[in-house]
């Protein structure tokens, strides 16, 4: 699976309530009009900044708090195309991957805000095209990587009847 | 290898082996929850997974308690399907004024010593108070165990918590788990469980226990464990659930760290906006005046919690440029709060009384700030925005802490009234 798009930088700690705020989300399940209001509480307009395929990089922690499965899912909506940070809180990791929403666990510090970047997950490498760097990734753990490749966990469900790990 | 976390404990009883930490295995939950703002995603999921029928309607709950009552009509649909999918699957459901999910799940004996609870909300670590490995999920996760009944974990490697000392009076369960976020931060425990031992367990009640379990999420863990106690056992006879095993913590466990709290000179913790970690004790916070209080959520909307709240607004009045809203945990602290008096007396001091529910917590409805205001809250979480505005400002307290600065109209120590 190769991914490019340009990067978004934000910091530690982005809670799922700045991905997407509890005031729209409990409101309805249309995911495109939620995903008006991504990160609206730390980065207003921030939907007006991004372009499809767009990525996210971010420092620790990222999508820490409430289990809302709403924030992969408007991240998707939004049209961004993978999630690169230093770690991931666990409850937003398993539910990113469960909507087939790649993420990328690596040393974001050099990557700065607009650069070009390139993710291989097969290969486990980021590479910063603008500043002609490489990233190694601590890849997902085996069956993480299955339900991703199934495309989300309905997927998975679809293809086995159920969890199928070996 | 007979030495073991609580966690492996719970797991072996689950997989009739010897769990590896780390491992990946797939077991049987003992009982799933959804409330209102995850589980409509996971009724859709579960018909976009080919579900048709429940596989265990009995093992299930959806509870509507984040919005409760509707505060608008997108809200209200969203209740109706709900209300509808458990009527067909014949899902117990806990509609508006039963009160918050992580109170009526141990209150309904729906949760236990040794079980495996998985809830789509982040706060379901809260059960570890009374010995179950709970933790949360998403919407998807939940429509897959209620199509399988199963969902697959990570053996999570364990922290210890030792909590020794004597808790001084003015000084709670909450102040200790702001303390444990202020030490280890919001990630302190990421993919960890937190096991909890020490002289301070039995100074707490259950009720003061459920508090630290809850906000064991704040600082990342997977659960927050504590063992088997008297008091544990006579909790669990008292809501409907009969515990024969013991559930203790092996100090020659694997523990994968140690973390050692000594509560002698701990004060009052008050968390600062806009994260959990941002903790300071009550002397270093100087004057900072507050327009709203709330006392009640998931953490501290128990009947000890209002107690607490009580004794020292008893005979007082909140601020005239304070509003103290208070909203119990569920129905039955409803009306053992009225039953002890404790309604009375806090209208009489100036509190408004909301329904059993999430509401200001998760800025539904019941109490907005208004930009710029300071508000101080029992709640678990003080995330720019998350009490419906992005322009106000939340701490997070103790109740006692609450119910003083409620009193002055700034962040007070509530030693002063006690």
């Amino acid at each position: 699976m190769i991914i490019r798009g340009f990067a978004h930088k934000l910091g530690d700690d982005i809670n799922t309530d700045y991905i997407i705020s509890g005031k729209y989300k409990f409101k309805t399940l249309d995911m495109k009009e939620l995903a008006q209001h991504i990160f609206e509480d730390i980065e207003p307009d921030f939907i007006k900044k991004i372009k499809p395929g767009d990525i996210i990089v971010a420092g620790k922690n990222f999508g820490c708090g409430s289990s809302r499965e709403q924030a992969p899912l408007v991240i998707k909506n939004a049209g961004l195309s993978a999630v690169v940070a230093v770690s991931f809180a666990r409850i937003f990791y398993r539910n990113a991957i469960n909507n087939g929403l790649p993420l990328v666990e690596c040393d974001t510090s050099g990557i700065e805000e607009g650069d070009e970047l390139e993710i291989n997950l097969e290969e486990g490498i980021v590479t910063d095209i603008t500043k002609g760097f490489q990233i190694k990734i601590n890849p997902l753990p085996p069956f993480m990587m299955k339900l991703l490749q199934d495309g989300g966990l309905v997927e998975h469900f679809k293809k086995y009847g159920g969890f199928s790990i070996e | 290898m007979s030495h073991k976390t609580l966690t492996e404990k719970i797991f072996e009883a689950h997989l009739g082996r010897e769990p590896k930490i780390k491992e990946v295995v797939v077991v049987d939950v003992d009982f799933a929850m959804g409330q209102d703002g995850t589980s409509p995603l996971a009724i859709q999921k579960f018909y976009e997974m080919g579900g048709k029928k429940v596989l265990n309607p009995e093992k299930i709950a959806l509870v509507i308690d984040h919005g409760a009552p509707s505060p608008n009509e997108g809200f209200s649909n969203l209740h109706k399907l709900m209300r509808d999918f458990a009527y067909e699957q014949g899902v117990k459901l806990f509609d508006i004024g039963s009160g918050i999910c992580h109170q009526l799940i141990p209150e309904y004996g729906f949760a236990g010593p040794y079980d495996i609870v998985v809830g789509a909300d982040s706060h379901t670590c809260t059960y570890g108070a009374i010995g179950a490995f709970s933790t949360g999920i998403g919407s998807s996760e939940l429509a897959a165990v209620m199509i399988s009944g199963k969902l697959w974990f990570k053996i999570p490697a364990s922290i210890r918590v030792i909590l020794s000392g004597k808790l001084p009076t003015g000084v709670y369960s909450k102040d200790i788990v702001l303390y444990l976020a202020r030490l280890i931060g919001a990630d302190g425990a990421t993919y960890k469980a937190l096991e909890f031992d020490g002289e301070v367990i039995e100074q707490l009640s259950v009720d003061a226990r459920f508090t630290i379990s809850n906000m064991a999420v704040e600082v990342g863990a997977k659960a927050g464990i504590f063992p088997l106690d008297e008091k544990t056992k006579i909790w669990l006879k008292e809501h409907g659930r009969e515990c024969n095993k013991d559930l203790t913590i092996d100090p020659l466990a694997n523990y994968e760290s140690t973390i050692e709290i000594d509560v002698n000179k701990l004060e009052p913790q008050i968390a600062l906006p806009h994260r959990v970690d941002n903790v300071v004790g009550i002397s270093e916070i100087g004057d900072i005046p507050i327009q709203q209080g709330f006392i009640g959520t998931c953490t501290n909307g128990r009947i000890e919690d209002l107690e607490i709240a009580v004794r020292i607004l008893e005979g007082k009045e909140v601020h005239p440029r304070v509003r103290l809203i208070v909203g119990c945990a569920s129905k039955n602290i409803y009306l053992e709060a009225m039953k002890r008096g404790i309604i009375e007396k806090l209208v009489n001091a100036g509190a408004t009384i909301i329904p059993p529910g999430c509401g200001p917590c998760v800025g539904t409805h019941a109490g907005i700030p208004s930009d710029g205001e300071n508000v101080i809250s029992t709640a678990n979480r003080n995330f720019k925005g998350r009490m419906g505005n992005n322009k106000a400002f939340i701490y997070l307290a103790s109740p006692a802490t609450v119910a003083a600065s409620c009193i002055t109209g700034k962040i007070t120590d509530p030693r002063r009234y006690l």
